[in-house]
Formats: structure tokens, C-alpha cells, sequence
């Protein structure tokens, strides 16, 4: 910390010293034009010689001291220790970490590793003079570097600007790096997965228990990791809130953009936008709170055997989450639908609705094809509504009053909670966090690319 | 020529009537549509303000404390026995009680947090010790349900015995309800009458800090780049189906990926804000991008034009003119985008903010939870009393998003221009 604000004071006195020595160079103040670059990029330019080399120094340096220092530690222990399992070796590694944090280290304590702490403090010490003298040694020699290089020809400006080019370059890469790093993830997990089970079991299978024997003897030792039930449970949920949604956000969007005057537009829309803006987390909330009890009681009064976590409930609520998003994009939709379609109709003496049912729906009916499979893209991930509202056990029924779960809902259970890293159980919210990607990807693809043609239509 | 065969205006005339019932009919739908949609709207509304201003109230016990100087014998204020000292005054309010087992029931109306205000109410000021106060301490969680009518009589939580002395207390009017402000100062408890949500607050700050402080420049650069200086490419198209693709993605996957990469391989540490903030950038780091382009599109040629036309360079034009003209409508975009991260649950349960946590995060990397992953954790709490704390901790979630998209509202309306 104490050399980060070094190393920032310097660059900004880097700054100074290059802007003066600029005025300098150009012969005062008042002859400054005869510079290539106005002073303060040449502020600029020395400044960044000054700070930047030393700023990747002390970055690289942070990243690999710990391994380094662990590695010359393990390297200093008896060779009894060495010639451990790599599991063991690291439960001695962990022993020197605490040992070196201050935390009471679990047991007894070898005077190896105690040794071996000692030599990782002093190590450390080392490695921070080092550090600095390297950061600041660094700092001054781009300094003096840049310092003595200012000369009126010098094309300050165009480095610099090179420079911020590039990093607006590399920030614009970090949409790519985040897909890689999901899909990589994802990918690594699932296939380490797919080692215990095999994918066709796991795609095709019908029974979904996961857990992992301790014991091979053990009762309902048995996992069972087939995704058809949990997938089909998904579907189920996410059929329902498409038909609370569809209807109801589309009849929403024809009538604000065909019928509603500017006062109820006003008063609407931003009530839509609110609707919109909850956090699913209080929609989940809402439907284990309201919704759930409601359709077991209404249900119960009509001789129906309802859930307490019924399918239907957490459908609905999800159903009223998407509503917005439906009417929204059909908004878009129906507007892009030129005004001449519509002169047309009426010119025929068709009236207002059966312009809009046989005119304009199916001009604008790609466009809403694709909004609609971007809100089931939506459906099924979503996540806190059916953690909240729906249940835990995968059944393979069409019932909508019946308990079905979610991959989301298994994502959630298996990964929440303490287990260990590699075991299947955990490995399996891997592999359905890969189904999920790649479903809603290609609904999302599909639907992006129904989206643009349609839009490109009408241009 | 009119020979039977009916005119054509009047078979037109005839339909007509039928076809404005239609007409009308589909106008009602559409109406019917918005209406179903603001009354779900009301009535989640409803629901949740119902369910949840009751938790603004606690119920309180008034108590004779009288701060025997024994107890502090021991000169360490910190452990002295502040439970009984409560219980010394029950068993002064209620001296008909002798019985062991009846007078732990007898306790049991307070709560077992009355024994820390006790404790920080001495470790403030030592002058207490010798004194006799009155004291207003919270009711057990029970006792509150039951005045606030939460709780039948009948329900078996409280004994026959316990409701005698609830009904004393309250004729005595030693048991009343008070603003309950430990609903805002208090981190997660057990116990639903020491519950706040304060803790879940300042971890929600600290994540959206990181958030903002990562995903404003990170998406304000990327949205210069591909608008102003990117040439198209097939590494541009790349880069734009990417991002459109990564708006759409469920955000639980950027949990998966949270705990895969900066858990799993960076080995950095569960529940904090920090890990939250990363994974909560590339989240909404799509919709500051998309905002942020829209913004810049919206800035006229005229001004570029003038700027390049005086000898500005490209990156001069950009920088000094059109960005500042273009960050009202970034800005806007970004706190839409923080809206929408302080309402994220999913990818933060991914990454162990789950846990339960008692204290108030002091920093970036204490380990923390959010004010949404509060909600869940306590709308999963068996206790009644968590009930009605959830939905207030429910109205604190959308009072801070309503001020957040109004702030966002009031930006457009006074920066917007149009050109």
C-alpha cells in the first residue's frame, strides 16, 4: 500500500517535471507552439513511462510471490516430507499458511514445519524489499528515460493516444474473455462429471437422486443423475408463466401502442417499468408468501389435492415477472410495423381491431416470435422464483399441481452448502449449468437472429 | 336490378354490427390485459407492505433492573452475569412464581438479546452500577407475535401460565410497542427480535461499490471502442454477438463462473463483497455497454465535425467533447444497471454470500451478504416473526431500487438533449 502511493506520487511528479521540462525544451512559456504536442501530453507521456513498467512490475510480482515463496519453502523441507502424496504435501502447506497468518494451526505442530514457516517470513521479507527496490528502481529509470527523450519533435500526443487506444482495445475483449471463461469453466466441471456418469445417462435417464455413496453398502446408495425429470420440470414451470405471459403481454402491448392515449401511456408505463424492476428474489418471496397458500386453498376448497409447492404457483408468479418483458418487445415490434400497412387496411374499411389482427399481428409476428423466445430463454434461467416457490423433488409429471424442480432450483441446492469440490454431486450442478448455457444460448442466438431480419425488413 | 339480391352496402351494414361488437370486444381485452397486470402489480404490493409494516414495531418489556453492585464484584463488566439481573426482575414482578420450571418459562418472555443491551448499556456508563432503572427491553419473539396478533392463543407456543403474565404485564402496561430500531442498526440473528438489516446493507454498499467502480469504465471504454474507433471486422462482430449473447445469459451461470474461476482457480475468498462485485460486473457490464453506445450514437455529427474542423485529433474530439455530451445517457444506463445488480440473488447464493452472518462487514473482503440473499435467507427461517422482517426487509430492497431508478429518471429529464 505504502508503495502503490509512492509509486502514484512519482508518477505524478513525473507528470510535472515532464511538463516543465517541455516548456523548457520549447524555450518559455511563450513558446510553447513550437512544441509537437501541446505540454501536458508531454506531462502525460512521462508520466506513464514512469508509472507503468513499475505498475506491471508490482502486479506480476504480487501474482507470483506466493507460489514462488511456497515453492522455495517445500523445497527446504526433509526430504521424508517431500516425498509425501501431493494431498499430504498440501495439508503441510496449509499447516505453515496458518502458522504464518497467526491462526492456531490444527494439532501438533513438527519443528519442520515450524522451520519452514520461520524461512517462508523471512523469504517474505525479502521478496517486499525486493519488490520495492525493483518498483521504484523501475519508476526512476523510466523517468529518467523519458526526461531526457523530451525534444520539440517528440510526438507526445500520438504515443499517448496509441496508448488509450489500446487499453479501450483490450477493455472491449472482456465480453469475449467472460463467454470463454463461462464456457470453459462450465465445460471443465461437466466433463469431469461426465466421467463418473456417462452423458447418455445423463441425458436421457429418468430418475434424478443426487447423492453419492460414502459406502458402497450404504442405504439408497443409488444416485441416479438422469436430467429428463428435472428438465422436464422445467419446462412445465416455464410453459405455464408463457401462458400467463404471452396472452397477457401481448394484449398489453396492442393496446398501448393502438389504442392508449398519451394521459394512460404515462400513467402505464413507468407502472410497467416498476413491474419490470422488481428483483426476482421479492417475486420468489411473493409467491411462497401469497401465491403458494392461495392455490392450495382455493384448491383445497374444490376438492383439488394441491402442493404446497406446486408447479402452478411458482408458473404464475414467474408468469407476471415476465409480462413487461413480453409487452415491451412487442411494443418495439408493433411499432416498426410501417404506418402505411395500416393506411391500407383502414383505406379498405377494415376496422381498427381486424387492422391489427390481419394486418399488423402477422407483419410483426417474426418480430414477436423471437421477443417470446427470448422471455422463454428467460423462464428457464430464471432462479429465486422456483427456489423459493417450487420444490426439491424431481418428478416426472405434467401435473401442474403437483411438486416438479428446476435445473436452476438443482444448481442452486447442490452448490449451496458445504461439499466438497470434486465430488459428483457437485460436479452434476456443473453439468446442468451447462445444459441450461447452452439452451438458452440457442434460444437466444435463434431469437436475436429472428429479431434483426425482421428489424431489417421494415428499414 | 333489385331483384331479392341484397345491396352490397347493406350486407356491409348488416356485419357491421357484429363487427364493432368485435372491435369492442378486442378493445376490452387489451384494457382487460393492463388491468390484470396493474392489479398483480397492487396486489404483490399489498401483500408485502401487509405483511411487512408490522415489523417496524417491537414489542418491549419494561423492567425494575436494579444493578446490584455484587454481580460487578468481579470487576470485569464485560462478563458479569447480566441474565440474571433480569431475572432478579422478574422474579420481583412476579413474586407468586417459585417453581424452577415456571419460572424458566417466566424468562422466556424475554428475550435473550436483553442481556447484551444490558451489557453495552453498563460498558457505556459505569455510573448504572448500584442504581435502580426501568428499563424497556424486547419482548421474546413469541410475546411480539402474540400482541401483534400474529399468534393465536391457542397455537401451543406460549403456556397457560405465560399468557397470565402477558396479560398482567400488559394491564400493568409494562408490555407496549415501540418503533423497532433494531430493525436498522442490528446485523442477522437467530432470534427474530435482534435481526436487522443493517449488515446486509453495507455488504449490498460494498458490492455495488466494486461493482460500479469495475463495470462503469470497463463498459464506458468498451462502448467508445466498438463506436467510435473499431473498424468492422470479424473481431468486432465477434465482440458485439458476445455481448448481446452475454445480456441474455441466465445470471446464475455467472455464478458457476464466479465459483469456478475467481473462487476455484484465483482462490480468492468466499462471501465477499469483492468476488460479489466481479461477478456482478460482467453481469451488468452488457447494459452499461449497450446504454453507453446508445449515448454515443445520440451525439450529432455537427459536434465532431466542428471539433476535427478547429485541428482536434480524434481521441481530443472524443474525449473533450463527445463524451462529455454522451455521459448523462451513460450515466443513466449505469445506474440502471446497479438497479438491477442490488436486485441479483442467483449468482451471489453461487458464490457462498449465503452465509450466516452476525457481524457488520468492515471492509471489501470481510465476509458478507446482500440485502436480496437477507430476504431469501429469511423468507427460509421457520420463525413466524421472520415473516413480517422479510417483507420489510422486502420495502428497504424497492425503497433503494425506487431511489436509484428516480435518480436515474431525474438525470434523463435534466440532461437528455435533443438535437
Amino acid at each position: 500500500m505504502m508503495l502503490l502511493t509512492l509509486l502514484l506520487l512519482m508518477t505524478l511528479a513525473a507528470y510535472y517535471l515532464g511538463l516543465r521540462r517541455a516548456v523548457t525544451v520549447a524555450g518559455g512559456p511563450t513558446s510553447v507552439r513550437v512544441l509537437h504536442s501541446r505540454p501536458a501530453y508531454y506531462g502525460m507521456w512521462t508520466a506513464i513511462w514512469c508509472g507503468l513498467p513499475a505498475l506491471i512490475i508490482f502486479a506480476a510480482w504480487q501474482m507470483l510471490e506466493g507460489r514462488m515463496l511456497t515453492h522455495l519453502v517445500v523445497a527446504q523441507l526433509p526430504p521424508e516430507m517431500q516425498s509425501l502424496s501431493a494431498a499430504r504435501l498440501s495439508l503441510i502447506v496449509n499447516d505453515i499458511r496458518n502458522i504464518i497468518y497467526g491462526n492456531i494451526p490444527v494439532g501438533q505442530v513438527s519443528p519442520a514445519v515450524q522451520a519452514a514457516a520461520e524461512l517462508y517470513l523471512r523469504l517474505q521479507a525479502i521478496s517486499r524489499i525486493a519488490l520495492a527496490a525493483a518498483v521504484l528502481a523501475s519508476a526512476l529509470a523510466g523517468l529518467g528515460a523519458a526526461y531526457g527523450r523530451i525534444h520539440i519533435r517528440l510526438r507526445a500526443r500520438n504515443q499517448v493516444e496509441r496508448l488509450v487506444l489500446w487499453l479501450l482495445g483490450a477493455c472491449s475483449t472482456i465480453a469475449i474473455f467472460t463467454t470463454i471463461g463461462i464456457v470453459l469453466s462450465v465445460l471443465y466441471e461437466a466433463l469431469r462429471f461426465f466421467k463418473s456418469v456417462p452423458l447418455t445417462d445423463f441425458l436421457f435417464g429418468l430418475q434424478w437422486s443426487p447423492q453419492m455413496a460414502i459406502r458402497s453398502d450404504q442405504v439408497g446408495s443409488s444416485g441416479a443423475f438422469g436430467a429428463v425429470p428435472v428438465l422436464a420440470g422445467t419446462l412445465l414451470v416455464s410453459g405455464i408463466a408463457m401462458l400467463v405471459a404471452v396472452p397477457i403481454g401481448l394484449l398489453a402491448a396492442i393496446y398501448m401502442s393502438e389504442y392508449a392515449g398519451k394521459r394512460l401511456r404515462s400513467v402505464v408505463k413507468p407502472l410497467m417499468e416498476i413491474l419490470a424492476g422488481i428483483p426476482t428474489v421479492v417475486y420468489g418471496f411473493f409467491a411462497a408468501l401469497t401465491v403458494a397458500p392461495l392455490i392450495r386453498s382455493s384448491g383445497h376448497a374444490i376438492g383439488l389435492d394441491v402442493s404446497s409447492e406446486s408447479a402452478l404457483a411458482a408458473g404464475l408468479v414467474m408468469g407476471i415477472m415476465i409480462i413487461p418483458f413480453v409487452s415491451s418487445l412487442s411494443d418495439d415490434m408493433i411499432n416498426a410495423v410501417p404506418q402505411s400497412l395500416r393506411d391500407g387496411a383502414y383505406g379498405l374499411g377494415a376496422t381498427h381491431s381486424e387492422t391489427i389482427r390481419q394486418v399488423v399481428l402477422p407483419a410483426a409476428l417474426p418480430g414477436i416470435v423471437g421477443g417470446v423466445l427470448l422471455a422463454v430463454s428467460r423462464a428457464i434461467g430464471e432462479t429465486m422464483i422456483v427456489v423459493m416457490a417450487a420444490g426439491l423433488t424431481a418428478n416426472l409429471t405434467l401435473n401442474p399441481l403437483k411438486t416438479v424442480t428446476t435445473v436452476t432450483v438443482q444448481i442452486v441446492t447442490l452448490l449451496v452448502g458445504d461439499q466438497e469440490f470434486d465430488s459428483p454431486k457437485t460436479l452434476a450442478a456443473f453439468a446442468l449449468g451447462l445444459l441450461l448455457f447452452v439452451i438458452t444460448l440457442g434460444l437466444n442466438i435463434i431469437a436475436l437472429k429472428v429479431v434483426r431480419k425482421y428489424r431489417e425488413q421494415y428499414e | 336490378m333489385n331483384n331479392g339480391k341484397p345491396k352490397t352496402i347493406e350486407i356491409v351494414q348488416r356485419s357491421l354490427v357484429r363487427r364493432y361488437r368485435a372491435e369492442r370486444r378486442f378493445r376490452r381485452m387489451g384494457l382487460g390485459a393492463i388491468v390484470l397486470s396493474l392489479v398483480f402489480l397492487g396486489f404483490l404490493f399489498a401483500s408485502i407492505v401487509g405483511n411487512g409494516y408490522t415489523a417496524l414495531f417491537q414489542t418491549q418489556v419494561q423492567l425494575d433492573i436494579s444493578f446490584d453492585p455484587e454481580t460487578f464484584a468481579t470487576g470485569e463488566l464485560a462478563n458479569a452475569d447480566y441474565p440474571r439481573l433480569i431475572k432478579e426482575a422478574l422474579y420481583k414482578a412476579f413474586p407468586q412464581v417459585t417453581a424452577r420450571g415456571e419460572r424458566r418459562a417466566l424468562t422466556g418472555l424475554v428475550s435473550s438479546g436483553a442481556a447484551f443491551q444490558l451489557r453495552q448499556m453498563v460498558l457505556a456508563d459505569r455510573s448504572l452500577i448500584g442504581t435502580r432503572r426501568s428499563i424497556w427491553l424486547p419482548a421474546d419473539d413469541d410475546v411480539d407475535m402474540l400482541v401483534k396478533g400474529h399468534l393465536s392463543r391457542q397455537a401451543g407456543r406460549l403456556s397457560e401460565a405465560q399468557l397470565a403474565w402477558i396479560g398482567q404485564l400488559q394491564s400493568q402496561g409494562k408490555l407496549a410497542k415501540h418503533f423497532n430500531w433494531t430493525l436498522f442498526t442490528a446485523g442477522d440473528s437467530r432470534e427474530p427480535e435482534l435481526a436487522g438489516i443493517l449488515g446486509a446493507v453495507v455488504g449490498s454498499f460494498y458490492t455495488l461499490l466494486v461493482t460500479l467502480a469495475l463495470s462503469f469504465p470497463l463498459g464506458v471504454a468498451t462502448a467508445v471502442y466498438l463506436e467510435e474507433f473499431a473498424p468492422r471486422s470479424r473481431w468486432t462482430d465477434l465482440i458485439e454477438v458476445n455481448i448481446n449473447n452475454l445480456a441474455a445469459v441466465p445470471s446464475i451461470v455467472f455464478g458457476l463462473l464466479g465459483l469456478a474461476v475467481f473462487l476455484g482457480a484465483f482462490g480468492m475468498p468466499r462471501s465477499a463483497p469483492v468476488v460479489g462485485g466481479m461477478v456482478l460486473t460482467l453481469m451488468t457490464l452488457p447494459t452499461i455497454i449497450i446504454a453507453s453506445r446508445a449515448a454515443l450514437q445520440a451525439v450529432p455529427p455537427s459536434i465532431r465535425d466542428a471539433a476535427l474542423g478547429v485541428g482536434a485529433s480524434k481521441m481530443q474530439m472524443i474525449l473533450h467533447h463527445v463524451l462529455p455530451l454522451a455521459l448523462p445517457g451513460m450515466l443513466t444506463g449505469t445506474i440502471i444497471g446497479m438497479a438491477r445488480a442490488l436486485g441479483e440473488t442467483a449468482p451471489l447464493l453461487m458464490i457462498g454470500m449465503v452465509a450466516f452472518i452476525v457481524d457488520i462487514p468492515g471492509g471489501f473482503t470481510d465476509p458478507a451478504t446482500v440485502l436480496p440473499v437477507q430476504i431469501y435467507l429469511w423468507a427460509d427461517s421457520p420463525e413466524r416473526a421472520f415473516v413480517e422482517r422479510t417483507a420489510a426487509a422486502t420495502l428497504a430492497l424497492l425503497a433503494f431500487l425506487i431511489v436509484m431508478n428516480g435518480l436515474a429518471v431525474v438525470l434523463r429529464r435534466r440532461f437528455e438533449r435533443r438535437w
